[in-house]
């Protein structure tokens, strides 16, 4: 029994900046998604990382601003991943410094992890874009 | 400001970390809800457990 040979398939070449996702969705969580008119799930991406990072900022939780040590230089680049979301808040002065009460202590932790997440989502954009991802 | 219980606060947390980590880490609608699922249970039921281990240890 003879099997067809298998035909050389044309790889699908992204085209144009591979990147441009990945910014986005650093930039404003979702967007890489949306770029890709992957409409539900940046629409799901968005409300979860924008939720945790403004439920964070309502428990009057600290945006990381400097790096006195380790630790907090860990908490910068996290909070350096909801992109747009901490340059405004920063602009804006939003977040409570020191940390005074447990509730605050849990939204600090809230908008560090939301960045987290806003950079694991870019990163799933470009997955996409590349053809890695379905 | 905003006050949530302490539970509140790990299942707004679940929630949140679990829709992301559905939808980035698996391919398909129906694994990315069964993922979600699966890693919010684990979420809000090991925050039930630890607070329990740390209740009885601290009696």
């Amino acid at each position: 029994m003879s099997t067809a040979p298998n035909k050389p398939t044309a790889a699908k070449q992204p085209q144009g900046f591979v990147y441009l996702p990945l910014i986005a969705g650093w930039l404003f969580p979702g967007a890489g998604h949306f770029l890709l008119r992957k409409w539900g799930r940046g629409a799901l991406l968005a409300i979860s990382i924008i939720g945790m990072f403004a439920l964070g900022l309502a428990m009057q939780g600290k945006l990381y601003t400097s790096t006195q040590d380790i630790l907090d230089m860990l908490c910068v680049a996290g909070d350096l991943g909801s992109g747009l979301l901490y340059f405004v808040s920063r602009m804006l002065s939003l977040g409570g410094d020191p940390v005074q009460t447990t509730v605050a202590e849990y939204g600090t932790k809230f908008i560090v992890v939301a960045g987290l997440l806003n950079v694991i989502a870019a990163v799933d954009a470009h997955n996409l874009r590349t053809g890695r991802k379905t | 400001m905003f006050r949530p219980s302490h539970f509140a606060a790990v299942v707004l947390f679940a929630l949140f970390a679990s829709t992301v980590f559905g939808i980035t880490m698996r391919d398909n609608t129906r694994a990315m809800i069964r993922y979600g699922a699966y890693c919010f249970i684990l979420f809000v039921g090991s925050a039930i457990v630890l607070s329990w281990v740390m209740f009885l240890i601290a009696r």
